[in-house]
């Protein structure tokens, strides 16, 4: 089962801020949800098994090094909420 | 107009037989007039197309989560609303170059995040053959519209079901390739080890017709391999010496009685076609589904990280200060589900927590794809059904998010081992569609088409019923 704190610790690494509400409703689910993952601790000792990230056998795959066209500043500014000065504005980090 | 497959009105608009821009133009009509919420937006007019390109200007509907220059491409989610991308996912792109015209984006659970299309920020889609029930999801906008025939093909994406699984619950084609094989360039993305494109359709060679269109390495995309071999139009009329295997570990427990019958009748569709059927076993399969529930979230809460109200789409108005801004404009801007995944993501990445988790299940991806390594010494392809039940009610799982996930029992494991897989429809139960599912190894999708080719003649689905 989930804390409480251990719900809010959590929310604050994803940068996510919940509501009294939702603290409660998470802590529920998300137990829920663990007790059945943690059904893959029946399996054993895994030590031998290789963890596999990527089904695919490429590696490294590389391009050709060489200066190509990008989006105009003005069109990938074009979707943000608060561009200025060709850029994003955003609130000042230090502000409280 | 609407019964035709897409391959058929392509070949009729390019012998001069069918009007490109009147074909268009009923379809446009079709999808605007949509009374399911497939749609989250649709052309207003025909784009350009060149009527010499195999697809001849058939129109297409396309997921909403492919970036599509110009249209709004909101992934379901409120944190993109108003997002029109400045460029066009290289799947899209390339169907375009085959002569396909966009018809529309479609509805689907918020960054796929789902199995009903409930997780919608822009509401639920509705099945077309029962509109009290869910079309499946996340991809259910893509699989209404086609079998509603407010579309006459479509595409989505399959993370670990969301092709086959709505494909299943509303009576039509869909097909997840092989990973890799199909650019994911401009997908915006929810597990990037898992997201893979593909079609819904009415029958399989259409499923074939868009494959080879879309399938290809794209250098945008370092994970894209295409195909080995050129994808052929399917033309096997039976089973004759092919080896399905039965993993008993996905027939058995969890599979509503009216499913396992359908499976059952196909079964023996198959025996009568030629093919032999005996028990398969994925031992480590029962274990899919936890392995898949600690994979994606991980990815997904990494890749979702990107959503921070500074570059695109939705702010929270009046935030004080720069982590203020993040945290309700993720707050504000995320579904609950999202939120969830992001949670569990994030809990299954932190410290302490890592090995035993998302570790873990690494080590058990690798177990379940050798599972189906070793099925391939003795079996040409594994079958179960799609989908554990058949369409359900509105709202019947959206308070318990285990029960949702348990949707996808039969289609995670093929998406761990990056597999192609295809769902074909197989019959009713209780007047609902049910799909029949067909797994090959890597790369085999043109045995695979063939496959579900000779199946469906022999089925003889009738979808029409839908199509209204």
């Amino acid at each position: 089962m989930l804390s409480r704190d251990q719900v809010l610790h959590v929310a604050r690494l994803a940068r996510l801020e919940l509501s009294e509400q939702e603290v409660e409703r998470f802590a529920g689910e998300l137990s829920n949800v663990l007790a059945h993952i943690e059904t893959i601790a029946e399996l054993g000792d895994l030590s031998e098994v290789p963890p596999t990230s990527h089904v695919t056998d490429v590696e490294n795959t590389l391009r050709a090094d060489e200066p190509r066209p990008s989006l105009p500043a003005e069109v990938a500014l074009a979707g943000a909420p608060d561009a200025a000065l060709g850029g994003f504005r955003v609130p000042s980090p230090g502000a409280s | 107009m609407i019964e035709l497959t897409a391959a058929q009105a392509a070949a009729a608009i390019r012998a001069g037989e069918l009007d490109a821009a009147e074909y268009f133009e009923h379809y446009r009509a079709r999808a605007a007039a949509d009374e399911l919420n497939a749609y989250t937006w649709v052309a207003d007019a025909a784009p350009a197309f060149d009527r010499e390109a195999p697809l001849a200007g058939v129109p297409i509907a396309v997921k909403d989560l492919f970036c599509t220059e110009g249209v709004p491409s909101q992934a379901g989610s409120k944190i993109l609303e108003g997002y029109r991308p400045p460029y066009t996912a290289t799947s899209i792109a390339r169907l375009r170059q085959a002569g396909a015209a966009l018809l529309g984006k479609t509805n689907q659970d918020e960054f796929a995040m789902g199995s009903s299309t409930e997780n919608s920020a822009y509401g639920p889609t509705l099945n077309p053959w029962d509109r009290t029930r869910v079309p499946g999801g996340s991809s259910g906008g893509s699989a209404a519209a086609v079998a509603a025939g407010i579309a006459p093909w479509a595409i989505g994406t399959d993370t670990g079901g969301s092709i086959r699984q709505p494909a299943a619950l509303c009576g039509i084609v869909g097909l997840k390739p092989t990973y890799g094989a199909i650019s994911r360039y401009g997908m915006i993305a929810f597990a990037s080890s898992l997201d893979q494109a593909g079609p819904f359709t009415r029958d399989v060679t259409d499923a074939a017709l868009a494959l080879r269109a879309m399938a290809g390495r794209d250098a945008c995309d370092q994970t894209s391999v295409g195909l080995r071999e050129p994808v052929e139009l399917p033309s096997a009329q039976d089973l004759k010496g092919i080896r399905l295997g039965v993993p008993r570990e996905l027939t058995g427990e969890g599979i509503e009685p009216g499913v396992l019958a359908a499976f059952e009748r196909t079964l023996e569709l198959a025996r009568s076609l030629g093919a032999t059927v005996e028990p398969a076993q994925l031992p480590h399969a029962p274990h899919a589904l936890a392995a898949y529930y600690l994979i994606a979230p991980a990815e997904c809460s990494s890749n979702l990280a990107r959503f921070d109200g500074v570059r695109y789409g939705f702010r929270a108005a009046g935030a004080p200060s720069l982590l203020d801004m993040y945290t309700h404009t993720r707050e504000q801007g995320f579904g609950a589900e999202v939120k969830r995944r992001v949670m569990l993501g994030t809990y299954a990445l932190s410290s302490g927590y890592y090995d035993a988790y998302y570790g873990r299940a690494q080590k058990v991806r690798t177990l379940i794809a050798r599972d189906f390594d070793a099925a391939w010494r003795d079996f040409d392809f594994i079958v179960t059904p799609t989908a554990p039940g058949v369409a359900f009610e509105l709202g019947a799982k959206t308070a318990d998010p285990l029960a949702m996930y348990l949707n996808d029992f039969c289609t995670v494991p093929m998406s761990l081992a990056g597999i192609p897989a295809i769902s074909i429809p197989n019959g009713l139960s209780d007047g609902l569609p049910v799909g029949f599912q067909i797994a090959g190894p890597a790369f085999s999708e043109n045995r695979v088409l063939n496959a579900a080719h000779a199946l469906e003649r022999a089925i003889g689905f009738d979808g029409s019923e839908a199509r209204r």
